[in-house]
């Protein structure tokens, strides 16, 4: 099965739902359908292998991700936030290619051997055209429906291959078809070059939901877009919500059309959430947590627990730092290094199994000949069949033969009542091999020592697991998804080393 | 299983039932489209009568007794017997099923919206 697919059946059930909503227009699910084939019949006149996007969310971005579906070809959405010179080479890999590319940055694109810039008034004018109803399916389409580059934490990035078959059999196994109440407003708020772009399109047309756009994140759009469209579900990284949660209070603003929200992309710190809960009574929160490698998600904590929590339960609290329970459509084992399957409680590498899963990159498999891919995540189950993860295998520090897990010594920091923020990562260390080093943001107007940090964590868990550094920030460096690039940090303090 | 006398069925045969593909009822609304193949061969019915694929004309027929339960749109229909799953699309007042057999409705379970 193909993607084009999900979006031409809703469009014939429900052609006049609102497809997409922006500040820049709106389209119906026909529309869409329909500038979908017009944009597809101009991408198949070029002699292309790929088709590029380079642009914040809007219209363009679902049209231009169907388009290049229909026409048989790889879509990829490359990150805008990349230097020049980093995004060429991106695009001198898809060549030939066409891209996408929204009206202030075509002269980034131009000249790139191969590539053929396309720009919205070339997508409008094709638009303008009937749709070609006739046109012929593509000879030979592409399996490949997104190629996503992910963030590699060293050496070029590693272009992540989904296929047709992964994207709807993750919509098949966890959305229901033309699911969604007539009022329903899903807000887009990632870039559509995260996953969670990809993923929230193709799951929302296949629902009929209405999908809102926010071209770019910052907290007080956000709010101003969810009072303005009615907005009734949104999906969040952890650094978003903690802004939101900010900004609700500094105008003493409600969201009464809130009704879920949907968190995931990295970790989420427990004070951001338990406020989150208590804030925001009204709305149901799921956490959701999957790679780019698996279509999205694969394991959920779903509202129940969340409303659990909210109400004091003390093990559905503990499972707050829980990402649920898989998806029944995937398998889910947590190894050892040897490959062997742990018991409950025992931390491990977690693998992953099913149709949603890629697991493969452009000129390379990652996935073992028996399906299962290994996802460089740290975690373990509980007897109850909730995942724990702790966080990348990379990030785990060792210190003196023994594996510390940076998250721990994080959560445990956080709730210190000066702490803001925290990262720990692992410094070269002569005697240890590494020691532990804490980045510590202190709240407004709070006063911590490195002392009493040391001896928070030392009384809360082992005393090996009490950070020998504590060096105190205004601020830790995120991605503009939210995530914490700990690798940044941890260069500085091998570069210190070297001084 | 064949349909009636006059219809010239194009193609026979597993490969035609693909993923993806979408069928037609001869004996109501109904429509559906493949979610996984069958193994081996197995046509998809509704109403006790082999679907066609959507396009195509077709002559309509009365419903078979006891083919005459109805679909829902949205749900999910799978024959245990030969693996063949299909995604209704629109309802029907008849029957799923495959080699003179009923679907079973797979009963989801609804997950929250993740994404």
């Amino acid at each position: 099965m193909r993607i084009p697919l999900l979006l031409e059946l809703t469009a014939e059930a429900l052609p006049d739902r609102i497809a997409i909503d922006s500040q820049s227009g709106s389209l119906t699910y026909a529309a869409l359908q329909s500038a979908a084939r017009s944009v597809a019949s101009l991408l198949r006149r070029h002699s292309i292998d790929n088709a590029a996007f380079l642009g914040l969310n809007s219209p363009m971005f679902p049209i231009s991700l169907f388009a290049s579906a229909i026409a048989g070809l790889p879509f990829s959405p490359l990150n805008y936030r990349l230097t020049d010179d980093n995004l060429r080479q991106l695009l001198a890999r898809l060549a030939p290619a066409a891209v996408i590319v929204d009206d202030g940055m075509t002269e980034r694109v131009v000249g790139v051997p191969g590539i053929i810039p396309v720009r919205h008034e070339d997508l409008r004018r094709a638009m303008q055209l009937a749709p070609p109803e006739l046109d012929p399916p593509p000879d030979a389409p592409s399996d490949t429906a997104v190629l996503l580059f992910t963030s590699g934490t060293s050496g070029a990035p590693k272009a992540a291959v989904l296929s047709h078959q992964n994207l709807t059999s993750y919509v098949l196994q966890t959305v229901e078809f033309l699911g969604a109440q007539e009022d329903e407003a899903t807000l887009v708020c990632v870039p559509p070059y995260h996953i969670a772009g990809v993923s929230s399109l193709i799951t929302s047309v296949y629902s009929g939901r209405r999908i809102v756009q926010l071209e770019s994140f910052t907290a007080q759009d956000w709010v101003r877009t969810v009072r303005d469209f009615s907005v009734t579900n949104a999906m969040l990284v952890p650094t978003m919500l903690s802004r939101i949660l900010d900004e609700m209070q500094r105008g003493e603003i409600e969201l009464p059309s809130l009704r879920s929200i949907a968190y995931g992309g990295g970790r989420m710190p427990e004070p951001v959430i338990r406020s989150a809960l208590e804030k925001m009574p009204h709305v149901e929160f799921t956490n959701a947590y999957g790679l780019t490698e698996t279509s999205s998600t694969i394991a959920i904590l779903g509202p129940e627990d969340h409303r659990l929590a909210r109400g004091g339960n003390p093990k559905a609290l503990d499972r707050l730092k829980s990402v649920g329970r898989p998806v029944s459509s995937v398998a889910v084992e947590v190894r050892d290094a040897e490959g062997r399957r742990v018991a409950p409680g025992v931390p491990g590498e977690v693998f992953v199994r099913g149709d949603q899963v890629s697991g493969e990159y452009v000129g390379m498999k990652s996935t073992g000949e028996d399906g299962w891919f290994p996802t460089k995540d740290l975690g373990w189950f509980d007897r109850d069949g909730y995942l724990f993860i702790d966080g990348r295998l990379d990030d785990v520090i060792v210190r003196g033969g023994e594996n510390i897990s940076p998250g721990e010594i994080e959560d445990v920091l956080r709730v210190h009542p000066a702490v803001e923020d925290t990262a720990v990562v692992g410094a070269p260390d002569d005697r240890w091999g590494e020691r532990i080093v804490a980045f510590v943001v202190r709240r407004k107007s709070a006063t911590v020592s490195a002392e009493e940090i040391q001896s928070w964590v030392r009384e809360r868990l082992r005393s090996t697991k009490s950070p020998q550094d504590v060096l105190f920030r205004t601020e830790l460096p995120y991605s503009e998804t939210g995530k914490l690039l700990r690798r940044l940090l941890r260069n500085e303090m091998t570069r210190n080393d070297q001084d | 299983m064949s349909g009636p006398p006059g219809i010239i069925r194009k193609q026979t045969g597993a490969e035609m039932i693909k993923p993806g593909s979408r069928w037609k009822s001869k004996v109501c609304s109904a429509e559906v489209v493949i979610v996984r193949s069958p193994a081996g061969e197995a046509h998809p019915q509704c109403g006790g009568e082999d679907m066609v694929p959507l396009g195509e004309s077709f002559e309509a027929a009365p419903i078979k007794p006891g083919f005459g339960g109805g679909c829902s749109v949205g749900k999910r229909y799978k024959s245990v017997a030969n693996g063949l799953e299909v995604l209704c699309t629109k309802a029907g007042a008849g029957t799923l099923g495959a080699i003179g057999e009923a679907l079973t409705v797979i009963e989801a379970k609804k997950l929250p919206a993740s994404d």
